[in-house]
């Protein structure tokens, strides 16, 4: 194929556009700023809008197998509302103590953001070292994963959040290394806002889970 | 990030930062919107349907609270594709799930099961 | 799988449940093929050793983060899936035809193994073909026709093609090592479950498509980002070329329906693994909340699979008809409505199921609304062929051909979608009949029309055009004389995936199908015959220009193969058909007086190697084999974080260099008309037979 009329203008189409600007070339002299920071933290805005379609399914796996317990203990017996009550304080909290770590980031200290994330991490560890002891004490009530329907449901939708929560706190590990190598640096802060919006967002989920799992559970 | 020296500047992506204040606001409105539901529950003070629906309506709430004050989403042009994303993301989800559950409703009415 | 095996169902510390046993010596078909394989895999890279290529392939495709590349790979790794995925639907096809009852017996597969090959048919052609293709093509075209330098994310690209080989690979080890699901392309429980499955055939297909499903997924993420925060300045969303625009959508459905498979994926996994009970018959689990999840990402798939296939026939509807494209506005919210829209249809793939007449009339009804866009776009491209100067070439006779058997397709699935009827034709052929009619005539005649048409941007060479067609016809010819029997048959009262019968009426009926399969099987060989020849020939077929049909839209503005910046300068756009309006301007292959330095993505290990471990957990996982699990685990971890600590991950090209390469296109430029006989030395891609 090859075709020698390649030079020539088209024969259809005649300039649908007017007449062009003047110095118009069809291209643009100058390289453009790019916003690279930019891109990624909208990207990882993205992976969470499919990350809340992952949890979406597991509610919906949920919904439809919560009262499937098959003659195993339900979830009304179970249930310690004051519990869950804790475990939300100290997950809300440490969303705001996150945002705390944003503010100092934003005012450039580097001890107001670390410490303010090591005390994120540790009400995340609270949090974690809660919903495992939970989890055991409901295991050893006859309640595990593997006992019925709707106890491999429960299971599955807060053990994801809960791994999601690890993920963070892992996260925030390898942060605390990357900001120890480079500092305040532009790459850090897009890391910093990734994760920011990462656990906002597991604070958003937990709150679908105590009001759709344990208050609508109890009821 | 050198231009980023005072509060309430916009990030990468349009992505803003947030103050002090909103944060405490936000915080404050999170503790209350946490604690009516747990009341409610705990107490028994309301009938089931009641207790149901004020529970919806704190959980719709407080997310809000979250979008607005902790990830600072808002209308603005810089935000659009944030916004517009996630509006659509809210419908899928409504989809998938109240979807699900009507299919699977029907199905075990319809084939006896579950009742 | 045979009955002269012991199946291990306990796992050993150290190797797992793997013994000497697992391989299937005793299957003369497998250990033939694996003979071949292991033959040919070995020749392989002896001579990429002996050449000394591997550097070579390692520094320019494996670590490579050019989305041109990647996407010359996933077409690679596609074309050879396609060659298996071809081979199980001969044997298929062989099967029926000789399996009717006789004295002689029922065929030569037993039903175990040919459990297994319709099985590994359908996934191999929806996750290891079908996918590959589009999100190659997509790695080609999508930045070059937004004038972008790469892809938004360019490590993640690289990582999720190496974790959709992982994948490809995984299920390949399954025919040598173990055996693969017999379950049937979706793996329903409770026939998926550990009961009734006990050993590694299902785990294979969790895992490999698992592995593959999460490259797919970070796939879409980037490029949703990369569509709508790289294009070049001037190019509003409604001035985005129709490919861009479809492959949006497509990857917008990526985005929200893959988490719905990865869930499912990792409830049946559970199941299967710790004993819960999501999708078991006792304790409280419900086995049609998987066959809904399931579909619920099924449906959206369809569409992922088809919308960018559209999308590639809108560009060279316009290119040959020479012609701007007929009602580009009502064709891209036809895509969007489909993109909507294909997300509460998902129910009408289970009608029989028995949700009652209310359910099954909202989701029938829908499924009928969903055909209005789709044949909205029919009219799109025929009105733009109406009048216009059509040109047949090759790309345009796989779109008339598409428009033929699609239409076809499409209206047996309108009535597939009267539950009615639907509870007639359910799990018959003739539901056989209509997901290949719509999946070959619609998605993969796209693919192959795709991949002619911009394989001269991808090469800098065209492939031999009396060849594409030839491909084309006898691909239409055998694939009308391969499903249209299963049409019949289906009204026959013949059920899928049958391995035996005992009607003797259907047997000729398969044994037309039969032939039509071989004749699919010329297709192919011409079509891998055509690449041959074109590579061999590619100093006769060298596209200079970079416009090799004389086209519309931004990709074409670049040399072929394009820079790896691709556009030395980026482009400013005021028109959708942008390059036409360089051409009617004058202003089309004018050298810019100056240039600047530009920002470029390095190379990364990172990708092949978090990857290639990808592919021993899910061996280890598929196994037992928990340590090795864990190590692996970790290693992907670590890997990452790694790679996250590294610096030195991006640098400026410099303008002498850029300089060099523009002047080498400039003079090619020069030489359009000659016949060029002598070597002259492409700059990208350098393809030797």
């Amino acid at each position: 194929m090859s075709n020698t009329n390649q030079m020539s203008p088209n024969k259809v189409g005649n300039l649908i556009m007017g007449t062009p600007r003047v110095g118009y070339t069809g291209y643009i002299e100058k390289e453009l700023h790019h916003d690279y920071g930019g891109d990624t933290v909208f990207g990882f805005w993205i992976y969470i809008l499919s990350d809340c379609v992952l949890f979406a399914t597991l509610f919906a796996v949920f919904a439809v197998l919560q009262n499937n317990f098959a003659g195993t203990i339900e979830a009304r017996d179970l249930f310690e509302l004051d519990y869950v009550l804790a475990e939300t304080g100290l997950l809300l909290t440490s969303s705001f103590t996150f945002g705390l770590a944003v503010l100092s980031a934003n005012h450039k200290s580097m001890r107001g953001l670390v410490g303010w994330l090591m005390v994120t991490f540790g009400l995340g560890a609270g949090f974690l070292y809660m919903e495992i002891n939970e989890f055991i004490h409901f295991t050893h009530e006859g309640a595990a994963a593997w006992s019925s329907g709707a106890w491999s449901a429960f299971y599955a939708l807060i053990g994801t959040h809960g791994l999601h929560v690890f993920a963070g706190m892992l996260w925030m590990l390898v942060l605390f290394g990357l900001l120890f190598k480079e500092g305040l640096s532009e790459n850090n802060i897009v890391r910093l806002m990734c994760l920011s919006l990462f656990w906002h967002f597991l604070d958003i989920i937990w709150i679908c889970v105590f009001s759709f799992v344990y208050l609508m559970g109890v009821l | 990030m050198a231009h980023v020296q005072t509060e309430n500047t916009h990030g990468p992506g349009g992505s803003a930062h947030g103050s002090l204040s909103e944060y405490m606001v936000g915080l404050s409105l999170s503790i209350i919107l946490t604690a009516i539901p747990f009341a409610i529950v705990m107490s028994g003070s309301l009938n089931e349907t009641a207790s149901i629906v004020l529970i919806l309506l704190c959980a719709v709430g407080q997310v809000m609270v979250q979008l607005v004050f902790f990830l600072h989403m808002n209308t603005s042009s810089e935000q659009m594709w944030n916004s517009v994303s996630a509006v659509f993301v809210i419908l899928l989800v409504m989809i998938l799930i109240v979807g699900s559950v009507w299919i699977m409703q029907h199905l075990n009415h319809n084939m006896l099961m579950g009742h | 799988m045979s009955t002269n095996r012991t199946i291990v169902t306990e796992a050993d510390p150290i190797f797992g449940r793997l013994t000497l046993d697992s391989i299937p010596f005793e299957d003369p078909i497998i250990m033939t093929t694996f003979t071949v394989v292991a033959i040919g895999g070995l020749g392989l890279v002896g001579s990429i050793l002996y050449f000394g290529k591997l550097k070579y392939l390692w520094e320019e495709w494996f670590t490579s983060v050019d989305h041109k590349k990647i996407g010359i790979m996933y077409v690679i790794v596609a074309m050879i899936m396609l060659f298996r995925g071809f081979s199980d639907a001969l044997l298929m096809r062989s099967q029926q035809a000789v399996a009717v009852a006789s004295e002689s017996g029922a065929g030569y597969l037993p039903p175990e193994h040919y459990d297994q090959i319709f099985t590994a048919h359908g996934v191999i052609m929806i996750f290891f073909v079908a996918m590959p293709l589009i999100v190659g093509l997509m790695n080609i075209v999508v930045p070059l026709q937004i004038g972008a330098r790469d892809v938004a994310f360019p490590f993640l690209n690289s990582l999720s093609f190496w974790l959709f080989v992982s994948g490809a690979l995984l299920m390949n080890i399954s025919l040598f090592v173990g055996e693969f699901a017999a379950t049937g392309w979706l793996a329903y429980p409770p026939l998926s479950g550990i009961e009734y499955s006990p050993w590694v055939g299902v785990d294979y297909w969790l895992w490999a498509l698992q592995i593959s499903g999460i490259g797919t997924l970070l796939t879409g993420v980037n490029f949703v980002v990369t569509i709508l925060r790289m294009r070049a300045p001037g190019m509003t969303l409604m001035k985005m070329p129709v490919f861009t625009w479809t492959s949006f959508c497509a990857n917008v459905l990526i985005v929200v329906a893959f988490p719905i498979l990865t869930v499912s994926l990792t409830l049946l996994t559970l199941d299967r693994y710790i004993g819960t009970h999501f999708f078991t018959g006792d304790m409280g689990g419900n086995q049609m909340m998987y066959v809904n999840l399931i579909w619920a990402w099924g449906h959206p798939e369809v569409y992922i699979l088809i919308l960018p296939a559209f999308g590639v026939f809108s560009e060279i509807t316009a290119t040959f008809s020479r012609k701007r494209l007929f009602g580009y506005t009502s064709l891209i919210w036809a895509t969007i409505c489909i993109m909507l829209m294909s997300f509460v249809v998902w129910l009408h793939h289970f009608f029989t199921m028995g949700a009652g007449a209310n359910v099954n009339a909202f989701f029938g009804v829908a499924t009928m609304i969903i055909s209005i866009p789709t044949g909205v776009k029919i009219f799109n491209w025929l009105f733009t062929m109406y009048k216009g100067q059509v040109e047949f070439s090759a790309p345009m006779w796989w779109t008339v051909s598409f428009f033929l058997t699609f239409t076809i397709g499409g209206m047996t699935g309108v009535m597939l979608a009267i539950p009615a009827a639907d509870f007639v034709l359910h799990n018959s052929l003739f539901l056989v009949a209509h997901f290949h009619n719509v999946i070959i005539g619609g998605s993969l005649f796209g693919y192959f029309a795709g991949i002619t048409y911009w394989w001269p941007k991808a090469t800098g060479f065209t492939l031999d055009e009396t060849l594409g067609k030839w491909a084309c016809g006898l691909w239409t010819v055998g694939f009308f004389m391969a499903f249209m029997p299963l049409y019949i048959l289906g009204f026959m009262g013949m059920t899928r995936r049958l391995n035996y019968y005992d009607n003797p009426v259907w047997n000729n009926w398969l044994l037309v199908a039969g032939a039509g399969a071989l004749i699919v099987l010329c297709a192919i060989a011409v079509q891998f015959y055509q690449m041959f020849a074109s590579i061999r020939d590619q100093k006769s077929n060298r596209d200079w220009t970079g416009d090799p049909w004389n086209a519309r839209t931004l990709e074409w503005a670049t040399s072929s193969p394009p820079p790896f910046y691709n556009f030395a300068l980026l482009p400013e756009v005021r028109d959708r058909d942008h390059w036409t309006d360089m051409k009617e301007l004058g202003l089309a292959y004018k050298r810019p007086s100056k240039y600047q330095r530009i920002h470029m993505p390095k190379n990364t290990w990172a990708g092949i190697v978090i990857g290639g471990i990808s592919l021993v957990l899910g061996f280890a996982m598929v196994w037992w084999i928990w340590w090795l699990a864990i190590l692996s685990g970790v290693a992907m971890l670590g890997a990452w974080i790694i790679y996250a600590f590294q610096d030195d991950k991006d640098y400026y090209v410099e303008v002498d260099q850029i300089e060099a390469i523009e002047k080498k296109h400039f003079s090619n430029l020069g030489r359009v008309g000659e016949s060029v006989t002598e070597d002259l030395e492409s700059d990208a891609v350098t393809i030797s037979v």
